[in-house]
């Protein structure tokens, strides 16, 4: 038993693991890479013999790296074995002990320095202007990249940053809800903010932006950077607290997931955990609220739909079934189940350029049952999946085909609001 | 040990072959609580494969040891001796199906809820169902010859096993059975290899029997004040000329567990025990055979009997019975999961041995399990941090046993043998029957190479839960 080891790994929670293997069948990475090691029953296994002396941490690496943190095994897992804590733990421990990977360091450049953000909007947009766009295409500039960020480049949508003011305090109002926009969310699916933001609108709800918001955090959390996601949960409920709205709304299935797990992220905070909780209840994802809402949808959409939920909207978050409550209101449209649903697409955050091949693994299999169903409309609820089923309608050339949109923009459409 | 590796990782194209140490961990466990390290990883893909990896561990004398996705509950493959486990579970996707003869093939690694799909597709069943169907590898339920709640009715796997390709301990490729139900031609060797648990020979490749899909399903939830009438029950339902597809039965203890997470409409827990009656066949029969059972039933002193009026009632009914695995682990981490079966008549008798011992030992102990058949599932609910406890759970579990066999029960009943009731064995045979399956095996494995240490009991062998140090 590793003294040191056993403080820093979930031990205790390990033997919550009955091993009855009920996980296996929602893995991801077990499904693709039928390998043991890599399914949740396997690293919860790993972590307990680190900590027993069994194993060394550096043989852990592998099967660490390469989950993808969508927790749907806890959603299945009949003894509730909180396998993210553990995961978390794991994370944590194995960051110590080696250097940072370059792409986490990338990620966190980007995510902790304003600049750095604006400097990805002003290339992206300028990549997505029609002279570069053709400029870049041609010459297959994008070609030199690795694979993994040039598939990732060539999906990305036209940057849109334009602030919506919101704010509109003289009006009354029956419900106020705060909005938070996410930065890669607002980044490169702005609209799908400001859509989300008129229908609340257009349904009597008054929505307060809340100036100081800053990222959610996800990211560092699921890097192993503790400290770093902490000190952005405080900024985030500090800057929640300056108003009073009765729930804190989001579209960003990851984000929302990030945003409702800072008790638990505080919970040995004095100071902060009390706060925290108070933060937590109000936190809400959209489709919940339009779930709540006698949603005027009055426009037909006569299409065959899909809907791939975000992992951590469900596994985390706990929301299943509102937004296909939504889904099958609107009119026209047909939704049909897609065969593994529940499964990961393969996204997870920066997984899908970490650890491209295994990613693209997860993602053919979703596009076999997608092929099956032959829909002409994917509905996601998260940005990161939004990209990546964008990216499987490409690698299938199926662009003219099927159609990838959020939740918000189905809704919009359907309630006749631009 | 490395030029074997080697010569594996020559030997395997398609397959796949590790001895990291995170693939040893990962294969070093199963559902049981047992743990040993085996000291190389194969997945063949091939029956080809398997025959290479069987040769060479001939070769190199080192044992193998079968495995699908491990959910087995007695240790079945548990490399005890370390060798290499031979893991089936990436080769899942050899399956043809012969439509009009109402047969499958399967390689070894096919998932048991895939076949169920695959067959409802056809409008056919699959009938064996083991809890862990959507889990479980078809080469496993082979191995331990897997049931199920719906086994009443239907039967175990080996009784939807037509024909096997077996590779044998020495390297031979054989054929036993074919696509036929009759089949009386030479020894039924189908049949000796389900339920060997990988010790006599290693099943490549199965055919299924599948029978026609009943068109609909009905339940009821009967409710009891009285343990030993609710096994009387059982029998009751049997002799009144309907037999149901399930009758499952949970104890006060299992339904208390699953009722305080989970309030199911109509469903009390004051009842001392709860049976659950599934009815399959057509609906307008169904209709008639659920009146049966409720007049039988309602004969019974201190019955109460809910039918579920729709789909979504019944499943709401069954959700008691599929929640009671999980809900009872809030009693403690670690679960003795038995499956000893008694003559149905013996049902209340058993039922009184339970109490007994539950009281003797002041353990968690419950039970749930396939009334219909005597099927039962006693579990020790414990932590297997707490020495103290376990030792008591050590003596419980081998009176369970002895209780069982006194009423003419079985030790195992769908399970296996495997490792850790292997202690038992002289207890249900004596030394002429030991003798005859121990001539059966030397015969089919002189060198003890096929899962070596399952079975058959070492010399002066006892049931140990806790090791000294």
């Amino acid at each position: 038993m590793t003294s040191e080891l056993i403080k820093k790994l979930d031990y205790d929670a390990t033997f919550d693991c009955v091993q009855c293997g009920f996980c296996l069948p929602s893995c991801p990475t077990y499904l693709t890479m039928k390998e043991e090691k890599h399914s949740p029953r396997g690293r919860i296994n790993l972590v307990k013999y680190a900590v027993e002396g069994k194993a060394k941490l550096k043989d852990l690496e592998e099967a660490i790296d390469l989950c993808l943190g969508c927790r749907q095994c806890e959603t299945v897992c009949p003894t509730n074995v909180q396998y993210g804590d553990i995961y978390e733990t794991a994370v944590s421990v194995l960051r110590e002990n080696r250097n940072k990977k370059l792409d986490s360091k990338i990620m966190s450049l980007f995510l902790e320095r304003n600049y750095m953000l604006t400097l990805m909007y002003k290339g992206l947009k300028l990549y997505h202007t029609p002279f570069m766009y053709k400029a870049i295409t041609n010459t297959k500039m994008l070609d030199i990249l690795p694979d993994r960020l040039g598939n990732m480049a060539k999906i990305l949508p036209p940057v849109k940053k334009q602030k919506n003011h919101v704010n509109k305090p003289f009006r009354t109002k029956k419900t106020t809800i705060g909005f938070f926009r996410g930065c890669m969310m607002d980044a490169f699916f702005s609209n799908i903010n400001d859509l989300a933001i008129k229908i609340l609108e257009a349904h009597d709800i008054q929505v307060v932006e809340i100036s100081q918001q800053t990222c959610c955090g996800a990211l560092q959390h699921h890097a192993g950077e503790m400290d770093k996601a902490k000190t952005l949960a405080k900024m985030n409920i500090e800057a929640l607290e300056k108003y009073d709205v009765d729930y804190y709304v989001n579209a960003i299935g990851g984000c929302g997931a990030s945003l409702i797990e800072y008790d638990h992220l505080l919970r040995h905070d004095d100071k902060w955990n009390k706060r925290a909780e108070q933060f937590v209840e109000k936190v809400k994802d959209i489709s919940v609220i339009f779930d709540q809402l006698d949603l005027n949808l009055t426009n037909e959409i006569n299409k065959k739909a899909i809907y791939q939920p975000s992992c951590h909207l469900q596994n985390v978050q706990q929301v299943f079934k509102e937004p296909e409550n939504v889904i099958r209101q609107i009119k026209g449209l047909e939704y049909k189940i897609l065969p593994e649903k529940d499964i990961c697409c393969g996204s997870a955050g920066i997984y899908n350029i970490v650890n491209y091949e295994a990613s693209m693994d997860i993602l053919n299999r979703k596009m076999t049952h997608v092929k099956k169903v032959e829909p002409q409309l994917i509905i996601t609820s998260n940005p990161g999946c939004h990209l990546q089923m964008l990216l499987g309608v490409k690698n299938e050339n199926l662009e003219h085909t099927i159609e990838v949109k959020h939740i918000v923009e189905v809704v919009a459409e359907a309630c006749g609001v631009e | 040990m490395e030029e074997l590796f080697v010569a594996l990782q020559d030997a395997l194209k398609k397959g796949h072959v590790s001895k990291e140490v995170a693939d040893l961990s990962s294969y070093s466990y199963d559902a049981s609580f047992g743990e040993y390290m085996p000291d190389i990883i194969c997945q063949p893909m091939s029956t080809d494969e398997v025959v290479k990896i069987v040769k060479l561990s001939n070769q190199f004398d080192v044992p193998i040891y079968p495995r699908g996705s491990g959910t087995s509950l007695s240790g079945g493959p548990l490399p005890v001796n370390g060798g290499i486990v031979l893991d089936f579970s990436r080769w899942d996707n050899d399956i043809t199906v012969y439509e009009d003869d109402l047969m499958m093939d399967v390689s070894p690694g096919v998932i048991t809820a895939k076949i169920h799909e695959i067959a409802e597709s056809y409008g056919l069943m699959y009938p064996p169902d083991p809890s862990s169907s959507s889990i479980s590898t078809i080469g496993g339920n082979l191995a331990e010859n897997a049931g199920g709640p719906r086994c009443l009715k239907y039967g175990v796997t080996k009784d939807y096993v037509v024909g096997l390709e077996i590779v044998t301990a020495n390297g031979d490729v054989i054929r036993s059975g074919g696509r036929t139900v009759k089949n009386v031609t030479g020894y039924d060797m189908t049949k000796l290899m389900i339920g060997s648990e990988g010790t006599l020979g290693i099943i490549t490749k199965a055919t299924l029997q599948l029978i026609p899909k009943p068109i609909d399903t009905k339940t009821a939830m009967l409710q009891f004040d009285d343990f030993v009438t609710s096994g009387r029950a059982v029998s009751k339902i049997l002799r009144s000329g309907i037999l149901p597809s399930k009758i499952e039965i949970m104890d006060k203890y299992c339904v208390d567990a699953v009722l305080s997470t989970h309030p199911i409409e109509h469903v009390t827990n004051d009842a001392e025990s709860v049976l659950l009656v599934e009815l399959d066949g057509h609906p307008l029969a169904l209709e008639a055979e659920m009146k049966v059972i409720e007049e039988t039933c309602q004969a019974l002193p201190g019955c109460k009997v809910i039918v579920a009026r729709d789909k979504h009632q019944a499943s709401e009914l069954w959700e008691v019975r599929k929640l009671v695995s999980p809900a009872i682990v809030k009693f403690g981490p670690t679960k003795i999961s038995e499956d000893t079966s008694v003559p149905v008549s013996q049902i209340p008798e058993f039922f009184k041995s339970i109490e007994r011992i539950r009281q003797e030992f002041d353990l968690n102990l419950v039970v749930f399990g396939h009334a219909g058949d005597g099927n039962l599932h006693p579990n020790i609910i414990t932590d297997k941090r707490k020495p103290e406890e376990l030792k008591k759970a050590e003596q419980a579990v081998a009176e369970i046993f002895k209780a069982s066999l006194k009423l003419g029960g079985t030790l195992s009943g769908e399970h296996g043998i495997g490792l850790f009731k292997k202690p038992f064995m002289y207890n249900e045979f004596d030394e002429a029957g030991m003798a005859f399956m121990k001539g059966v095996k030397k015969a089919l494995d002189p060198n003890n190479r096929l899962n070596p240490g399952k079975i058959f009991p070492d010399e002066n062998e006892r049931f140990v839960l806790v090791h000294d140090e």
